[in-house]
């Protein structure tokens, strides 16, 4: 491992995680994986030495410029501070911005920390799988409306944007709990065309390091 | 009739009345109106006058005049209560519309107000001719399109996404997951144990974060969004019982920031809809 480079620690599962891992992609940044297993061990995350980096216990995590941040949505926005080149992930206008993190966060806070791996432990086996689909039916129904208004080619007119990074890996988290996407076509037409692009095909969860072998491409 | 976010609490009106209210085409003077070239170099008493006469207050009344925001908050939403400390300390003047959660079962789950927001959520924010919601988007457009006279995120970048870390710890990490829709799933016999959970399990990581960011406030000393952030969890946090002192640092900023007027006006007991017995 190259001292300097960031270091990202990631599950290749966590759509957390994938959003920072298409950002990285998107602007070209070089950097290493240390993978966290949310499942062997009971939870790598939960090691007293991971606890020190991410007191809340949770990918992704980032070591970037002799600073640690957490929060894939904060680390995005210092990404996009520090190196706005080549791919911006946030357009110039301020009504613009606001669209996109209010999509962004309508994904980061309204959905996925409902569905994720602690709250469907509490919510117990047999629950699990309609709690999901209930909370991604329930988010992805006002989704489809909102971009009705904002979306172009993407979630926000016609350029990528901090809101597809967070689009395409909950779209994934739809499908492995077995949500009917036909019923939100805005979501789906946008999800493929990203699914397109090689940043979401590299950091794809199926081509991580610490994919299992039955889940790799 | 509106109230004023700064002030004089006044009785809600129902949603339909206040919403059709908002559709009216503002036809009031304003100063802030640039005035005609004529009219400019009258003193002041003239122009006066000359307002009063048809020929001229037609054409004054047609100038453009900003319409004030109208933010969609309730009393006690966490949520709304960050986007009116910002607003306050931005010194925004600004109408609300109360949303109440649980009246009517839950006015928010009505047709007109999901047009506004899909999510069906407070708070949203009627300003510059668009509808934002998502109380952080809502905050960092505040902070883009009005930097003066108090900025909510710091200028160096690091900061910043110390900044935003802390406020994503607590509106993605703690507040979602036990909002009034969760714990309704939860059910009300699991609901108390469950909002303590998230609530320890969020405050105990937020403790330590905060250990290496704060100063006099959470990040440094000065203040951010993530203070709009913490103290409306803190006041959730006494709602469910949460014992604070495990917390000493949440304490200490919370009380520190509850001194400051913003965080006064714009506190729960002191809403447009704050019920009476929630009143300060």
């Amino acid at each position: 491992m190259q001292a300097g480079k960031p270091v990202l620690y990631s599950y290749f599962r966590s759509s957390c995680s994938w959003r920072v891992r298409i950002a990285l992609a998107l602007k070209g940044i070089d950097y290493d994986i240390l993978p966290i297993s949310l499942i062997k061990d009971g939870g790598q995350q939960f090691t007293k030495e991971f606890k020190t980096l991410n007191p809340m216990s949770q990918v992704p995590t980032l070591k970037i410029d002799g600073i640690i941040l957490t929060q894939s949505l904060a680390i995005i926005e210092y990404l996009e501070e520090t190196r706005p080149t080549p791919v911006r992930l946030l357009p110039q206008d301020p009504k613009k911005r606001a669209h996109v993190r209010m999509i962004s966060d309508l994904i980061a806070s309204g959905i996925q920390p409902l569905q994720n791996l602690s709250v469907l432990k509490k919510v117990g086996q047999e629950t699990q799988l309609a709690w999901a689909q209930a909370v991604i039916n329930s988010g992805f129904g006002a989704l489809e409306h909102v971009l009705q208004s904002t979306a172009g080619k993407y979630c926000v007119g016609n350029e990528i944007s901090m809101a597809d990074l967070c689009l395409v890996p909950q779209v994934a988290n739809a499908e492995r709990f077995k949500v009917d996407l036909s019923s939100y076509p805005t979501i789906n037409r946008i999800n493929k065309t990203l699914l397109t692009m090689e940043a979401f095909q590299v950091s794809h969860p199926s081509r991580q390091p610490d994919t299992p072998p039955e889940f790799q491409a | 009739m509106r109230m004023l976010g700064k002030g004089n609490p006044s009785k809600a009106e129902t949603l339909d009345v206040l919403l059709s209210q908002t559709q009216r085409p503002t036809t009031a003077w304003s100063p802030l109106a640039p005035a005609p070239p004529t009219l400019l170099l009258a003193p002041p008493f003239t122009k006066q006058i000359l307002r009063e006469i048809p020929l001229f207050k037609g054409h004054w009344n047609r100038m453009a005049v900003p319409e004030k925001p109208v933010l969609y908050s309730y009393f006690r939403s966490s949520c709304s209560w960050r986007v009116r400390i910002a607003l306050a300390l931005k010194g925004i003047d600004y109408d609300i519309l109360p949303i109440s959660l649980i009246k009517d079962g839950g006015q928010q789950f009505t047709k007109e107000f999901k047009t506004l927001n899909p999510m069906s959520q407070v708070p949203t924010l009627k300003i510059d001719g668009i509808i934002l919601t998502q109380s952080l988007a809502i905050i960092e457009y505040l902070e883009e399109t009005r930097p003066t006279p108090v900025r909510l995120l710091p200028q160096d970048p690091k900061k910043r996404a110390h900044v935003r870390m802390i406020s994503d710890l607590i509106a993605s990490g703690i507040q979602p997951l036990q909002n009034l829709s969760v714990l309704k799933k939860v059910g009300q016999e699991t609901q108390l144990a469950w909002a303590q959970a998230v609530i320890n399990s969020g405050f105990g990581a937020l403790e330590h974060v905060l250990q290496s960011t704060a100063g006099k406030y959470c990040v440094g000393n000065e203040i951010s969004m993530a203070d709009l952030c913490l103290v409306p969890q803190v006041a959730n946090a006494e709602r469910f019982k949460v014992d604070l002192s495990s917390y000493p640092t949440i304490n200490r900023i919370n009380k520190t920031l509850l001194t400051m007027e913003a965080f006064q006006v714009s506190h729960p007991s002191r809403q447009p809809d704050t019920p009476p017995e929630f009143q300060a």
